[in-house]
This record gives C-alpha cells, structure tokens and sequence, in this order.
C-alpha cells in the first residue's frame, strides 16, 4: 500500500463524512418536517435550509465520483450489489429536490400537503438507507472472485444493517433538529430544541448498541483505534445534548458534526485496510492496495482536490455566512 | 428480455430524460447573464425585473436537471460494473473533476440567486449569475470529456484487461472531445434561447405582460439567430472529426456502402443492412468528398470496409442525422424571421408566427436528444471504441426483475415531474413577474402570501 492509496482512502472518508454532516442537517430537517403545525412553519423549514440544501448535497456527487475514479472496483461492486436500495435512495433524492422546488409555488393546501409527504419520505429514505448500506459494508459482503456481490437482495436487510441504519436515521434527526434549533426564533426553536433533545435520547442509546456489536464483531482494522474513535464519539454525543439542554444551539450542532468525524474515523479504523470485505473469503476483499486507481490517476485526483476543495470550502463558508445570517423568513426563494 | 438490454433501456431512459434539461438551462443561464448585464447597464428596473422574471423560470428547470442528474452518476456503478471496472481509471476522474469544479459552483450560487437578491450587492449578484451559467458549462465540458473518451479513447494503455491513464491531458483533449464541446454548448445556447423566445411567444398569444415578453424576445431570437450561425460550422466541424476518428459511424450517417472518392451527398433513401444497399436515394455528387476534404477527390470510407459486427445500427442513424442536421436551418430561418417582424413591429400581432415560435421552441430539445441518439447509437456495437463491447460492459450480478422495477419506479417518478414542470412552468408564465418590492419585503411574514 502507498502513500497515496493511503491518502485516497482518508479522503474518500473525508469526503463521505463532509456529505454526512452537510446534507445530513438538511435530511435531518425533512425528517421533522410533517411536525410543522401550519403551512408557514412548514415553510420556514424549507427556507432554512433553501440557499445550501442543493450544494450539500454535491457532497455525496464528489463522493461518489471519487470513489469511482480511486477505487473504481469497489464503486462498481457496492452500487450493483446495492442496486435496488440504490434505486430508492435515488428516488428519495428525487422527490425530495422537487418536492422543495415545486412545494411553494401553488396556493393550494393538497398540492402543499402532497409535497410536505414528498419531502419528508424522500428525506427519511435516504437517511435510513445510507446507514443500512455502510452497515453491509462494514459487516462485509458475499462476494464473488470477480468482486460481484452474490448475496441477493434480502440479504442486506439483515439485523446488523437494519441496526447501523436506524442508528444513522437517528444521528440525521438530532442533527436536523439541532440545526433548526440554531436557525430558527421564538417558539419553534423552543420546540426544535425539544425535538432534539427527544431525539438524542434514541441516539444515544441506538449508537451504543451499534458500537458496541460493531467493535464486538466487525473490527478488521484497528480495534484500539476504532475504539478510541468511537470513545470520542461517545463524548461528542455526550457534549451535544448537554450543550442543547443548556440552549447553546450553534454549539450542540458543532458537536454533533464532530459525531459524525468521529463516527467516520471507526468506520475507517474499522474497515482498514479493507474497502469492501468479503464476508465468506477474506481474500476476495477489496482492499486499498488490491483496488486503487494507478498513481498516475490518483495523483491527478490529489491535485484536482488540493485545488478544489479549498475554493469549495471558501466559496461555501462565504455562502452559509451570507445567508446563516440573514432572518428567516416565508416571503423569499421556495 | 435480457439484463443488457434492460439496463441500455434504463440507461437510456434516464440520460434521455435528464439530457433534456442541462442543455436547456445551460443556454438559459446565458441569456440570463445577458439581461443581467443589461440591468446593470441600462440601471432600469424594468430590465432588473425582466431579469428577476426569467430566473425563476430557470430555477424550476434546473432543479428538474439536478434532480435527474444524481441518477447518472450512480447509474455507471448500478448499470455498468464491468464497464465500471474497466475504464474507473481513465472515467471516474473527469466525474469527479465535473463534481469539485462545477456542481458545488452552480449549486451554491444557484442559492445566492434564488435567495440572495436583497442580501448581497449587485455586483455579486451578478457574479453569482455568471458563475451559475460558467458552472454550468463547465460542467458540460467535464462530461463530454468522460463521453468522448468513450468515442475516441486516448492517453491510456490496457494493463491486465483495464484502460489504465498513461497521459491526463491526452485523456480530456482526445481527439472528439473539443468539437463535441463547441458543438454540444452551442445547442444549449440555442436551446436556452429558443425555449426563452417560445415563452415569450405564448406571454404574447395569451396578451400577458406583453413588454416584458417583446423584450425578451428580442434578445433570446438575437442568440438563437447567432448560435445557429455558429452551430453550423461548428456541427460541420464535429462531422469531420467523426469522419477521420470513427469513419464507420459516418459512413453510417451517409447511409453510403462503398468506399470512394467524389463521395455523393444522400438527401433522403432508405438503407437497408441485409441488402446492403440504400433504396430511393436521392444525392448530389460529390458533396460529401468536398466536405470532407475541400476537393471531389477526397475518398471517403463506405460501410462495406468494415465488419458486419462492427456496424452501428443503420436506420437511427441516417435519420437522427438527417434531422439533427436538417433542424439547424429551422432555428436559422425563424430566428431570422422573427428579428425582421420584431424590426418592423409586426411581430406581436403576428400570432401565426407567434404559434411558429411556440411549436419551434421545443424543437431544439428535440435535435439534443436525436444528436445525442446518433452519436451513441454510433458508437455501438462498443461501450468504449474498438476496447469494451456494450454486452460485456454490464453489472453481472444485477437481476433482470430488479431492473425492470426500477424502470417501472424512475419512469413514473419521471413522469411525474415532467408534468409537474409543465404545469408549475404554465403557471408562472401566465402569472408573470411577482412585484416584491422590497415593502413587501419587509412586511410581517404571515401577511405576505407565499
């Protein structure tokens, strides 16, 4: 293994867990939008996260264009072994982009309530697959010597996914709620703050229940390392919700964010030095070495994201600053 | 059916679907930038508004465009694992280049532009629009240059069985990919254009804010007129490069068999692959030799050099060419057209030209789709040119019921939002400008209907 590979496989994390904590705040708040009493709380919801939803999401597009381009073997394998859950993430995504686009723009209480449905499912969608999806990853799959995964679709509902995904269903809701709770005033963010700290709650204890069998179970890598990972983690969850009790909500969200790094680094402790493991012959796993794109490849990739990503994260922090900072209201964009 | 030809079908479904609205509101985001300048310019708040007008009908497509557009980045993976496998070293990085470079610059100052009007100064407003529509190009750069590697791979040499990047710059400049660019931008500008104009057109057979309309019209009739001007050297230009890269797929254009010099041009006939001959041809001597080569000696290569096997499929292709080609000169005559009435103010009484303008605009769309259908028809039997058939380039493991209920899915999720688009894009244009000024603005939210 390089240096390089090396560096590929943090960034692919580096970029999975920037999707996680941006497009994550804003599925987080399509989860509690059905709990918007009126069509103008439902609205004040949609514009909080309006100017940014479009671009966090581009997160989970450079992540998986990443993924492609260093490690095309293991793109190919999970998105065909992940076809048809895939295939509802996609349509998720797509009812929800139309649901915010078209929501507002007819007066008419049915056509609003068919889209407040759109968003909220294709927001939970997502949130729950993507964590059911990492949960096979981690567990790892049937895989053929071609690196095709055989074990059919059932198979991925298993207890172990279905646990990751509700764990990752339930970090997404907190981290919604806790940014709702940041943007909002008055009464709402009263009522977001109660949301999350309901929420965290759940969080809490569905994370230690998946820790605990992921470190049990699953560790490939580093369990000293996983496991001060996920210690971390633990105090990170810890400090949110106190911070959110005591109403410091910039602050809780912060800390849920660093959940999330936290969370990704056990993962890739975890995993390492495996993309994708192969739960019935180890050597058939996709490992960072057995996987990666040429150097040549790789070290164009590095240039292009030592170039881009900074601008990305400039231009962007301009962005959030703009509009982070402008009151809230129902009269302009959605 | 088989699995292979499921996932073409899907494939083709959903980038067929999708490939409707990046060109659109590429060209768009253009004529945008362009009333936008001349706000700035001419400080009257009647351009600003025009302006204003025009980019929340931009909006609604390009959320239609972003929505689709996830479904093929993830389709490579679902769809085409082999050919994932393949060619990841050489693709997946003008993919990923697409995503850094432009997605986040289109979509987070797409933000700015929806959101951003009363919050930041014009001058970065207007920025804003230009990075939307140079995102937005860029990004169309990106993707023809993963697609034209397909055509004419370059800058790469096969290790164990994969394309592996020997050369990045010969990868992004191989040989198709800069005429496909020029060629395939220039259709947006006169998609964007066409389909502003044909707005304007029902505005103006409906007798809605006919100012607004007419100016708007001026100016989208304006760009079509000189794109199309353009896409005509600029479509010659691509035939060329097809003609000296991927000769097979021309001759198939021409629907000519025998390979000579004082090539004729076929007007209209009807190939036949079995007889391989073309019935009823009518041609010109020896039109396709000039362009070629500038001279009637100029051979040209006939389907009979090559393979049966390697022959694209004969009929798309000579007719999506004769279309592709023959609509240029459709959007050349209205434009024209339409700027002399517009010079003689007769244009808004003219409502059957207005109808002429409303039915062509979405012609444009219509000539991407059937272009794009040429050239990746064209390129078959391959996935990638002379490297990867398409019949080896798929996901294995993928059974052929799971593609079939996700066509089922996509198509309906689809329909859904093309007719919503229709309906919302209807609606907006028969409403017109929203006046908030910035009263409004400010007024109480719940007094302020949404």
């Amino acid at each position: 293994m390089t240096a390089l590979q090396l560096t590929w496989f943090v960034l692919i994390g580096v970029l999975l867990c920037g999707y996680a904590i941006l497009d994550g705040f804003d599925l987080g708040v399509g989860c509690w939008h059905l709990c918007g009493r009126d069509d103008k709380e439902r609205r004040l919801f949609i514009n909080a996260i309006g100017p940014v939803w479009d671009g966090n999401e581009v997160w989970l597009l450079t992540g998986g264009g990443a993924l492609f381009a260093a490690f095309p073997p293991v793109y190919a394998s999970v998105f065909s072994g992940f076809y048809l859950a895939l295939m509802l993430v996609l349509v998720g995504l797509i009812l929800r982009a139309a649901a915010i686009e078209f929501r507002s723009q007819v007066e008419s209480p049915a056509w609003r309530q068919a889209w407040d449905v759109a968003f909220a499912v294709g927001s939970v969608l997502p949130a729950l697959l993507f964590g059911v999806a990492l949960g096979n990853v981690v567990r790892g799959l049937e895989l053929d010597v071609g690196g095709n995964y055989v074990g059919g679709f059932f198979a991925l509902l298993n207890p172990y996914a279905l646990l990751v995904g509700l764990t990752g269903l339930a970090m997404f809701v907190v981290h919604g709620a806790l940014f709702l709770a940041a943007r909002l005033d008055g009464e709402l963010q009263v009522r977001a703050r109660g949301w999350a700290s309901r929420s965290w709650v759940v969080f809490a204890a569905l994370y230690v229940v998946t820790t605990g069998c992921t470190l049990a179970t699953y560790v490939r890598g580093s369990l000293p390392l996983a496991l001060t990972a996920s210690s971390f983690g633990l105090l990170c969850i810890v400090t949110s919700g106190l911070l959110n009790r005591s109403g410091r909500d910039l602050a809780a969200f912060l800390a849920s964010a660093a959940t999330m790094l936290c969370i990704w680094g056990g993962v890739g402790a975890t995993l390492f030095p495996n993309l994708l493991p192969a739960s019935n012959d180890p050597l058939r796993s996709l490992t960072i070495a057995s996987s990666s794109s040429s150097s040549g490849t790789l070290t164009v990739m590095l240039v292009v994201a030592l170039v881009g990503m900074p601008l990305v994260i400039g231009y962007t922090a301009v962005v959030y600053r703009i509009f982070m900072r402008m009151p809230l209201t129902v009269d302009q964009g959605y | 059916m088989d699995a292979v030809l499921l996932a073409r079908l899907q494939f083709a479904l959903t980038i067929g679907f999708h490939f409707i609205f990046p060109p659109l509101t590429i060209g768009m985001a253009w004529v945008i930038v362009l009333m936008l300048g001349r706000a700035r310019r001419s400080n009257d708040p009647f351009d600003q508004q025009l302006a204003r007008f025009w980019i929340k009908i931009f909006t609604l497509s390009f959320a239609v465009g972003v929505a689709t557009g996830i479904t093929m980045e993830f389709q490579f993976g679902t769809n085409w694992a082999n050919y994932s496998r393949f060619v990841g070293d050489i693709f997946g990085a003008p993919l990923a280049i697409e995503a850094v470079f432009t997605f986040f610059l289109e979509s987070t100052f797409l933000g700015v532009l929806l959101f951003g009007e009363k919050r930041v100064s014009r001058n970065f407003y207007w920025l804003a629009a230009w990075l939307v529509a140079l995102g937005s190009t860029l990004s169309a750069f990106w993707i023809i240059v993963a697609n034209s590697w397909q055509q004419t791979p370059a800058g790469y040499e096969i290790v164990d069985g994969r394309a592996q990047l020997t050369s990045f710059v010969d990868v992004v400049f191989n040989p198709s990919t800069v005429p496909r660019f020029l060629h395939t931008f220039d259709a947006a500008l006169i998609s964007g254009s066409l389909a502003i104009a044909g707005m304007a057109a029902w505005m103006l057979l409906k007798r809605r804010h006919v100012e607004l309309a007419t100016r708007s019209l001026r100016l989208a009739l304006l760009v079509t007129l000189v794109a199309s001007l353009l896409q005509i050297g600029l479509g010659h230009a691509h035939a060329l490069q097809v003609i000296h890269t991927q000769p097979v797929k021309f001759a198939a254009f021409e629907g000519m068999w025998e390979t000579q010099d004082h090539a004729p041009l076929t007007l209209l006939g009807w190939p036949d692959a079995e007889a391989e001959t073309t019935h009823f041809d009518v041609h010109i001597h020896p039109w396709v030799s000039i362009m070629a080569g500038l001279s009637p000696t100029t051979r040209v290569q006939g389907l009979k050099d090559f393979p049966r096997a390697e022959r694209p499929p004969l009929l798309i292709l000579f007719w999506s060419w004769r279309f592709m080609v023959g609509t240029v000169f459709v959007f050349l005559g209205i434009s024209l057209l339409g700027l002399w009435l517009l010079r003689r103010n007769a244009l808004v009484a003219n409502r059957r030209f207005l109808w002429l303008l409303l039915l062509a605009s979405p012609l444009p769309l219509l000539a991407n789709e059937v272009g794009w259908i040429a050239a990746e028809v064209g390129r078959q039997p391959w996935a990638v040119w002379k490297l990867l058939r398409t019949d080896q380039a798929h996901s294995p493991v993928v059974p052929a019921g799971q593609i079939v209920l996700s066509i089922v899915l996509l198509c309906a999720v689809y329909a859904l939002l093309f007719g919503v688009w229709i309906f919302v894009l209807r609606r907006k244009l028969l409403k017109g400008p929203d006046d908030v000024t910035s009263a409004a603005a400010s007024a109480p939210p719940a007094e302020v209907t949404p």
